[in-house]
């Protein structure tokens, strides 16, 4: 029982965790309400697939695709995006 | 008269339709983000004249930033009778949220599925018939950039408005609550309708980002191209420039004083030193401002700005800015006043702010005239593009130390989120607009101020009529010998004060002025110059010339955008200031070391 919950826990990350060619699903986002608007439109929903493609050098944003979008947000607000990797 | 208004998310293609429809010119670009203000054509549609409203692209209706304010006051002012919502076919799947949001207004509505071209490239196919069954609203599929689908769309919005406008809620923000229900609303339509293939087929795209977005290639790639750029200018402008220069001088001799010649003398003066070698000696670069801006054109349209925010965000966070900040330094390249409006799309004042006082930095079209004038005539056609590649380093550099200074003034939290657009290139439509634009502008100036200043300089310099033009006992000498000890530290003599003078109201100005002093033209100009001044007087100069207040047309956009005397003054306080100090640690130091 205890290993199992361990296991979930490993799981379920944040965005900014993620390395390039990680897919992951997204599980839920905590954000102030504009940026969580802006990443709405953006496409970004729970239970969206989401793929990190590239991460910045020298701590520079990340580079992800959700649907047929691509979008760069920095790695403080990638934090805020709570995923589950598949 | 009826109002149709583009509504839509940014970079959807509202500006390229709107130019397809009005024949206009709107500004086109691959940037989220291009227009941040209204504009509007007329059109004759079936038997009536109708407005067609461009507007900034919104991601929802409850945005607050300077551009999305544009279109909510709009929206609230005045009911379009048709809103036109266009909606970028290949992100359908997250665009259609503000498709549903909008019909909640309960407007009179067409949508457009643009980049149909896009779509199909990339394997998703909508079918527009069921969607339009589904929404209850006429769907098109096009696309406004190369035109297929175009006549039946507009044939179906001649027909829509003649129906009459339904009213609109009065509450844009009571809206909020229902967006659950357009959740679940978008996935049904969706499902029906759209298939997407699980990998888009746009290699392309991802193949040019793992080069262009490569770790530590991606700013190597950056610089070189931009060096070749420079390098492009010397190869290919300025021979051109030099020839045109040479023509207007030709024209000049053989038929302009033979014409004038029985005009008084101080007349002829008047028209021929001062306003035709003035004017012809800027008019001379046009060739070279309409190449640098097809250029421009390309980049703008690329998809690359977005690229270069991703490689520089690291750097901008570090500064109290974003890689937008280094987006519209990019832009500022081209004119700095379009790079001031672009960043009504910030969200946080400081943050707008502190862009707002670094742009004025970034090394314009205007001063590119200047410096290529005194780099073709002080320096070598090998350390040309060196010098002039290393005036841009000291625009970036100074932007850099201006953001490091004054971060702290301007605190800011804004999160940086923005989308990377698929590579595209433009048309040659698209570009000749742009090119026309250009040769547009530089006429709307040229006859606003270039004129105008190089009078007003030619009068300086011959005025009183007893003292010996250009000489210490003129008007423009009393007041050369007058800025004297304050320019003097610098390497900069009373002539090039002059210039400089005039330069504040537009900096083409500053080789037109330098044609009036001299009196003197073409290649005859520049040896003159070459002359007289040493390589680090010109450097010192351009110096200068580069960091002091920009123009006109900037100061003016600064206060419009930040509404604030004391911002305004402050950037103006700011860049003289900075560029006394800049120049004079340049000069001294050069000559210290033996220059
Ligand atoms: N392939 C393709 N590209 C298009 C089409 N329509 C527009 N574009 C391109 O999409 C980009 C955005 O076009 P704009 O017209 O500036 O878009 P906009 O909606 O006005 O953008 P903002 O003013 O930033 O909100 C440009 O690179 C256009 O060339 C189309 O039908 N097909
Ligand atoms: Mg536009």
């Amino acid at each position: 029982m205890r290993y199992f919950k361990f296991t979930i826990i490993m799981s379920a990350t944040t965005l900014a965790a993620l390395h390039p060619g990680d897919i992951a699903t997204i599980v839920s986002i905590h954000a102030e309400e504009a940026l969580h608007l802006r990443l709405l439109a953006l496409g970004f929903r729970s239970g969206k697939q989401i793929e990190l493609i590239r991460k910045a050098s020298f701590s520079g944003p990340l580079q992800v695709r959700v649907g047929t979008t691509d979008v760069m947000l920095r790695r403080v607000e990638a934090a805020k995006i709570e995923v589950l990797k598949s | 008269m009826k109002r149709i208004a583009l509504l839509g998310m940014p970079n959807t293609g509202k500006s390229t339709l709107f130019n397809r429809m009005t024949g206009g010119a709107a500004r086109v670009g691959n940037w989220p983000g291009i227009t941040v203000e209204l504009l509007s054509g007329k059109i004759l549609l079936g038997p009536d004249m109708v407005e067609i409203i461009d507007l900034p692209g919104i991601y929802d209706l409850h945005g607050y930033s300077d551009d999305e304010q544009v279109v909510r006051h709009f929206l609230h002012d005045n009911v379009p009778d048709l809103a036109l919502v266009i909606v970028n076919t290949t992100q359908i799947e997250r665009q259609m949220s503000l498709l549903l949001q909008l019909k909640q207004l309960d407007m009179n509505i067409v949508v457009i599925l643009n980049m149909a071209d896009e779509a199909k490239k990339f394997g998703i196919s909508v079918d527009a018939a069921k969607m339009s069954a589904l929404l209850e609203m006429p769907i098109f599929l096009l696309s406004a950039k190369y035109g297929s689908g175009y006549p039946e769309a507009l044939q179906a919005v001649t027909k829509a408005l003649r129906y009459p406008t339904p009213g609109m809620a009065e509450e844009l923000r009571s809206q909020l609550e229902q967006d659950e229900h357009i959740e679940t609303e978008m996935a049904r339509v969706l499902k029906h309708t759209v298939q997407v293939p699980a990998r888009l087929s746009d290699n392309l795209t991802d193949k040019l980002d793992s080069v262009i977005l490569h770790p530590w290639l991606g700013l190597p790639i950056f610089f070189a191209v931009m060096y070749f750029l420079f390098q492009g200018i010397f190869i290919f402008g300025q021979p051109i420039q030099a020839g045109i220069a040479e023509a207007f001088t030709w024209l000049r001799e053989t038929a302009l004083v033979p014409l004038l010649s029985s005009l008084p003398q101080a007349l002829q003066g008047l028209l021929l030193d001062g306003i035709y070698n003035g004017v012809g000696t800027v008019a001379a670069f046009v060739p070279i401002i309409v190449l640098f801006f097809l250029f421009m054109a390309i980049v703008e349209d690329s998809g690359y700005l977005s690229r270069a925010a991703f490689l520089m965000d690291a750097l901008m966070a570090r500064l109290g800015l974003d890689g937008r900040g280094f987006v519209m330094l990019l832009m500022g390249f081209g004119c700095n006043v379009p790079a001031l409006m672009g960043t009504r799309v910030m969200r946080s004042r400081a943050m707008r702010l502190l862009t707002m006082l670094v742009i004025p930095l970034s090394l314009c079209s205007a001063r590119l005239q200047v410096f290529i004038f005194f780099t073709a005539a002080l320096f070598s056609p090998k350390a040309a593009p060196l010098v002039l590649f290393s005036l841009y380093m000291f625009s970036f550099a100074t932007a850099i130390i201006t953001a490091l200074l004054f971060k702290n003034r301007f605190k800011n939290t804004e999160p940086f989120v923005l989308e990377l657009p698929p590579y595209r290139f433009p048309t040659l439509r698209q570009m000749a607009l742009r090119g026309w634009l250009e040769v547009r502008h530089f006429l709307r100036r040229a006859t606003k101020f270039i004129v105008v200043g190089v009078v007003m300089v030619w009068l300086l310099t011959h005025l009183p009529l007893s003292a010996v033009p250009a000489s210490a006992d003129t008007l423009a000498g009393m007041i050369g010998g007058a800025l004297h000890p304050f320019f003097a530290p610098l390497g900069i003599n009373e002539q090039l004060t002059i210039a400089l003078i005039f330069g504040f109201i537009a900096k083409e100005i500053v080789i037109g002025a330098l044609a009036v002093i001299y009196s003197l033209s073409g290649d005859a100009l520049g040896s003159a110059i070459g002359q007289q001044l040493d390589w680090v007087q010109a450097y010192s100069f351009m110096l200068f010339t580069l960091l002091y207040t920009p123009c006109l047309a900037t100061v003016a956009t600064l206060q419009s955008e930040s509404k604030q005397l004391k911002f305004t003054l402050l950037s103006l306080g700011w860049s003289l200031g900075l560029a006394w100090l800049v120049s004079f640690a340049f000069y001294q130091g050069a000559r210290m070391l033996g220059y």
